[in-house]
């Protein structure tokens, strides 16, 4: 709901940031650094120790972030202390939210009789399964209470969704799910019943990573989502202003950039700068991708002009 | 894809195996997930194209199957027992792995898929997926981790012979775990074309299901080839545990058998399929304890002492610390040195179907000298693990025992030599034959 309305005025800008990479104070000024230069929602990265949607690029971020301290209890105190006005999305691997509920609050892996009943039919409507683990209420719960207002996950298909689904709802965060190039229409259509916030289009097979080119798949993806009423945000490879143009062009309402941002993140960790001057550079990259996603909508920052991508 | 008409029964295949299983990769890799599924279900369960009188045909000729069931004479009488081996080091290429890699890979071919991907742990898969590969003519690329490609070189080398490319992978300790990753983003990025052979039972539906398949042969021959010479059942079978694809293979005919026997009333046999002992022989490493701050666990023991969490596309035993990080394993034997293990493994477990045990890396290495000195086998290191579990409990164990013998123990040369001496294992041979030769690596000599 909060997702969807940022990207009411015009293309959206999402950067994509492992929280923690290289420490949590460091990220905290790069939000805030992307958000002055034009973000308008930003993908926190919680870092999972197997990241296998991730290219080397992210999976360098999350070892320095992994080796810098971050866990999922300092991700959230991170979130809270974040001083933006934009949405909040987290992005991580299922096992993380999954195990969130063990050992906090007194709940253990046990029976798991405490969640079961919060996360409700959630956990029990789908395949029977997974009801006795440790259950996925308790992160999304916490997510809420910190301020996130959406969750990405992208080892989660939406054929093992039914529980987090349940608890995004409860709580009232979105769940975003990825299309992928190779997703069939069957697989489309479930996609489109649980998704909400945004439909992440994957622009390229593969495993994120900054590219030079835009994905020819891009047009062809954006194409068979034109009936779909949520923003739709292209990710997967996008770097540069030009890029953002394309694909806003090709009817993206919003572009997502990930190993771009966390190049240059990485690069000033090994130069050794001052994460103040990092955070000039990243508010620069901010600029340049914001201002191109808003000439591929036709140049002012007015609201969509393509049929059927009107947001409800 | 799955909605093709002509899907058999078309009535959908359990993803889960009770709390355990299911299916967490990306959704890129879902439809091809999907289209293994639907291939699984037509040519392995419903033997379309008679693809599975293929499959066991080319097992016999090209794998060497059936492998034997051996009394082993040196340990029957060291523990006062029967015992005897399944040879599944006998298997063309020294492991039970060739009967998993030989399934997909022939099913890939049904399928018209032109490449393979596989992971390594100790090479034996890769090496198995090699074979396979060229044995086809299609092309094959093998990931395996930095320390893995160090630990087993032999193997790299089959491959290599082998017509395969082998891509080191560096990121972490350089292990199995790292390998799967690293295969994961491949097939994420060539999916379209390129089936991915996983080596063990594990991974998302329908893998572990589907590779349980591939193996059951080990557990349907010695069901069959006890009963001819013994005229009974085993009181126990044992078998190590990494990913779990020996052990599952070992002991599926003896679940499926009890299932089928109970469901038809009828029990002619003694002891019962379900009263026959199953013993998952898991590495204990150097100590059992994870140690959270350094995210090490010093062992493989996912079944002892791992706990439900999702890894590398399905829900299981891993080993984790309490965020849900997947903590780096350890174990002498590269092939048991993996966090996580077979979904249906950790099912029978919890059922106190299967029981989860484990031996340290010394004791592996120490059982490793005596089965090649009491037998004549030198079995691979991952097998010594089963092998020291007897040992240790051969009193608790009945009055006759299968132990099945995973691989051999060539490619574990160098380590075992290196390890055995640097930790003063008793049972080692006296290696002063190599002092003061020309060129002081002692496998130098040793391999010719
Ligand atoms: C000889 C041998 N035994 C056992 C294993 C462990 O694998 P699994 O547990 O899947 O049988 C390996 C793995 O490489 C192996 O090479």
């Amino acid at each position: 709901m909060v997702l969807e309305r940022a990207f009411e005025d015009g293309p959206a800008f999402v950067p994509y940031v492992a929280a923690g990479d290289p420490t949590p104070e460091a990220t905290k000024r790069y939000v805030e650094a992307l958000v002055e230069g034009g973000a308008d929602v930003v993908e926190l990265g919680l870092p999972f120790s197997e990241p296998i949607a991730e290219g080397s690029t992210i999976q360098s971020a999350i070892v320095r972030s992994l080796e810098g301290g971050m866990t999922p209890d300092r991700f959230f105190e991170l979130v809270e202390d974040l001083d933006v006005d934009v949405p909040l999305v987290v992005m991580t691997y299922y096992n993380l939210i999954y195990q969130y509920g063990r050992g906090r609050d007194g709940a253990d892996d046990g029976g798991g009789s405490g969640d079961g009943t919060e996360t409700g039919d959630g956990a029990g409507s789908g395949d029977g399964a997974g009801s006795g683990g440790p259950g996925v209420e308790p992160f999304v719960r916490r997510a809420a209470e910190a301020g996130v207002e959406g969750i990405v996950v992208p080892d989660l298909p939406v054929d093992e969704s039914d529980p987090l689904v349940a608890a995004c709802e409860a709580h009232g965060l979105d769940l975003v799910f990825i299309v992928a190039p190779t997703t069939t229409d069957d697989r489309l259509d479930r996609i489109l019943d649980r998704v909400s916030g945004y439909v992440y289009v994957q622009a390229r097979l593969g495993t994120t990573g900054a590219r030079e080119e835009v994905s020819s798949h891009t047009a062809e993806s954006l194409e068979r989502l034109e009936h779909v009423d949520l923003p739709k945000a292209v990710g997967f490879g996008i770097s540069e202003g030009d890029h953002a143009e394309r694909v806003v062009r090709a009817g993206a309402d919003g572009v997502i950039v990930g190993s771009a941002i966390v190049e240059m993140i990485e690069a000033g960790v090994e130069a050794g700068d001052d994460p103040g001057t990092v955070a000039d550079r990243l508010r620069e990259k901010a600029r340049e991708l914001k201002d191109g996603a808003v000439r591929g909508a036709g140049g002012g920052t007015q609201s969509r002009n393509r049929p059927g991508s009107q947001p409800k | 894809m799955s909605s093709d008409p002509d899907a058999g029964s078309g009535e959908d295949l359990d993803p889960n195996f009770g709390d355990y299983g299911g299916q967490f990769v990306p959704e890129a890799l879902m439809p091809a997930i999907e289209e293994v599924e639907d291939a699984y279900r037509r040519y392995v369960l419903e033997n379309e194209d008679g693809f599975m009188d293929e499959f066991h045909r080319r097992l016999r000729d090209f794998g060497g199957r059936p492998t034997p069931l051996q009394y082993a004479d040196g340990l029957s009488a060291r523990y006062d027992t029967d015992v005897y081996l399944k040879r599944e080091d006998l298997l063309h290429g020294g492991a039970h792995k060739l009967n998993n890699a030989l399934g997909q890979a022939l099913l890939a071919r049904y399928m018209g898929k032109e490449r393979i991907i596989a992971e390594t742990g100790a090479g034996q898969h890769g090496t198995a997926t090699a074979m396979a590969c060229a044995h086809f003519g299609m092309d094959c690329e093998i990931y395996m981790g930095r320390t893995d490609i160090n630990r087993q070189r032999p193997n790299v080398f089959r491959m290599l012979l082998n017509g395969a490319e082998v891509n080191p992978v560096d990121v972490g300790r350089g292990t199995l775990k790292e390998a799967i990753s690293e295969t994961m983003r491949d097939w994420a990025t060539t999916v379209e074309t390129t089936h991915y052979v996983i080596g063990s039972v594990v991974g998302p539906h329908p893998f572990p299901r589907m590779v349980r398949d591939f193996q059951a042969v080990i557990s349907e021959e010695t069901r069959r080839q006890i009963l001819d010479r013994e005229d009974r059942l085993p009181d126990s079978v044992l078998a190590c545990a990494g990913g779990g694809s020996n052990t599952m293979g070992a002991f599926h005919e003896f679940v499926a058998s009890a299932d089928r026997r109970s469901a038809d009333g009828s029990s002619g046999q003694r002891p019962r399929d379900d009263d026959v002992d199953l013993y998952a022989v898991e590495a204990g490493g150097s100590t059992l304890a994870v140690d959270e701050d350094a995210g090490v666990a010093p062992n493989s023991a996912s079944l002892s002492t791992g706990t439900e969490g999702v890894l590398h596309g399905a829900r299981t035993k891993v080993l984790q610390d309490s965020d849900g990080q997947i903590v780096e394993s350890h174990s002498v034997s590269a092939g048991l040195d993996y966090a996580g293990v077979g979904p249906e493994l950790a099912h029978l477990v919890d059922e106190d179907r299967v029981r989860p045990v484990n031996v340290d890396d010394d004791a592996a290495l120490s059982a490793f000298h005596r089965l090649s000195r009491l037998e004549g086998v030198i079995p691979a290191l991952e097998t010594a693990h089963a092998f020291a579990y007897l040992e240790e409990h051969a009193d608790d164990l009945g009055d006759l025992v299968v132990v099945n013998v995973s691989g051999r123990g060539d490619k574990d040369l160098e380590t075992v030599i290196e390890e055995s001496t640097e930790r003063g294992v008793a049972e080692a041979p006296d290696m002063s034959v190599f002092e003061g030769a020309a060129g002081t690596d002692p496998h130098a000599g040793g391999d010719r």
